[in-house]
């Protein structure tokens, strides 16, 4: 994929493919969440609650290669020309971002486990995760609460963040979303 | 009259050992516990059974004439959700309302390794009943004897479980179990 951009402005392809895989991955993940919830018990609402762990526990781990990578890669400058609360507003939605998409997953494995239900990722034996806790009732309620409000805000931090990339790309034609979505480039914009 | 299984072996049992009724204890339920531990999608989830009782007779000296006595409310299998614990009381699973007990009736006990034993007895479950072969350690506490272990059994054998969820929970369930057994007075 050509990146025109010199090194010091764009994003590595690492970087990009960690974004997108994660944000595929949360999305799919908190509709499923949100969908298998209100299902009666039945095989399928196990599946379905298993393969939100998997995903869920799949996103813990990119998040902490996410970081390392971020930490060794720094993100290229803002676009030059922003008000500088636009940067500030934008930094730290990132920061919360970043903090969510390792809080979202640990909240869940902690609930898992005070629930009384080992993490067993991809169902596979030797890669059941430790429990976090102990089970227990009244601790599993309260991170029941906790993950849904996490995730309540990642919903609402998801969404100014992606309608602040399309104003970017729709009104200020300023380059910004096509950092992370490189064949934009190919297209013509001021 | 059709009587439940579990009596018959009740019968059975005490009529086998009757001269050894002297030396038959109560269990201690409130100092004991039995779960059994199923998987689903691969994950291991333990849940106790809350109601239980028991007697065991056996001296130490004769272990081979020990005998042991197991009811257990199957009504009783608690795994902290309510819909769960409503799915395995339907009739595919324990079918509570027409088995309300489940059995252990062990006679005799095998020593094995390490001073540990082998409990050999019929388990009934379902209005089927089949030999299950423990092992027991046997542990002297403050004011009796403790009796744990862990027994892999096929729920299938016992006709437990919805063909449905066939390939959601396994078929081998491991039950535990940790029997407390005061001393006589």
């Amino acid at each position: 994929m050509p990146i025109r951009n010199a090194p010091s402005t764009a994003y590595t392809a690492t970087a990009i493919a960690l974004h997108w895989l994660i944000a595929a991955l949360i999305v799919g993940g908190f509709l499923v969440g949100l969908y298998m919830t209100g299902l009666k018990l039945s095989p399928d609402k196990l599946k379905l609650y298993s393969w939100h762990k998997w995903s869920g526990i799949t996103v813990l781990a990119l998040a902490v290669i996410r970081i390392v990578w971020r930490w060794t890669h720094p993100a290229p400058a803002p676009v030059a020309g922003q008000p500088r609360w636009q940067h500030a507003a934008a930094q730290a939605a990132h920061r919360a971002l970043y903090v969510l998409i390792v809080a979202i997953p640990l909240s869940g494995w902690l609930y898992s486990s005070a629930s009384g239900y080992p993490v067993v990722y991809f169902g596979i034996k030797a890669l059941q995760l430790p429990d976090l806790l102990a089970k227990n009732k009244e601790t599993a309620a309260v991170l029941k609460e906790l993950h849904e409000l996490l995730n309540w805000t990642m919903a609402a931090l998801v969404t100014v963040h992606a309608a602040a990339a399309l104003k970017h790309q729709l009104i200020d034609h300023d380059g910004t979303l096509a950092r992370m979505l490189p064949w934009l480039h190919r297209r013509p914009h001021a | 009259m059709k009587l439940p299984i579990h009596a018959v072996l009740t019968i059975a049992l005490l009529s086998a050992h009757g001269g050894l009724l002297a030396a038959e204890r109560a269990i201690d339920p409130s100092k004991s516990s039995i779960s059994a531990v199923f998987t689903q999608m691969g994950v291991p989830v333990e849940a106790p059974f809350t109601r239980f009782t028991g007697r065991v007779d056996h001296d130490p000296a004769k272990p081979a004439e020990a005998c042991a006595l197991l009811e257990i409310d199957t009504a009783s299998f608690d795994i902290g959700d309510d819909d769960y614990n409503a799915e395995v009381r339907k009739p595919e699973w324990f079918d509570t309302a027409r088995y309300p007990k489940a059995s252990f009736v062990a006679n005799g006990l095998k020593p094995t390794a390490g001073g540990s034993y082998e409990a050999v007895g019929k388990l009934s479950l379902k209005g089927r009943v089949a030999e299950l072969k423990a092992p027991v350690a046997i542990k002297a506490e403050a004011g009796g004897s403790r009796y744990s272990g862990v027994v892999v059994m096929s729920r299938k054998a016992f006709g437990v479980g919805d063909p449905a969820w066939q390939d959601t929970v396994e078929d081998p369930v491991k039950i535990k179990f940790q029997i407390f057994v005061p001393a006589a007075r």
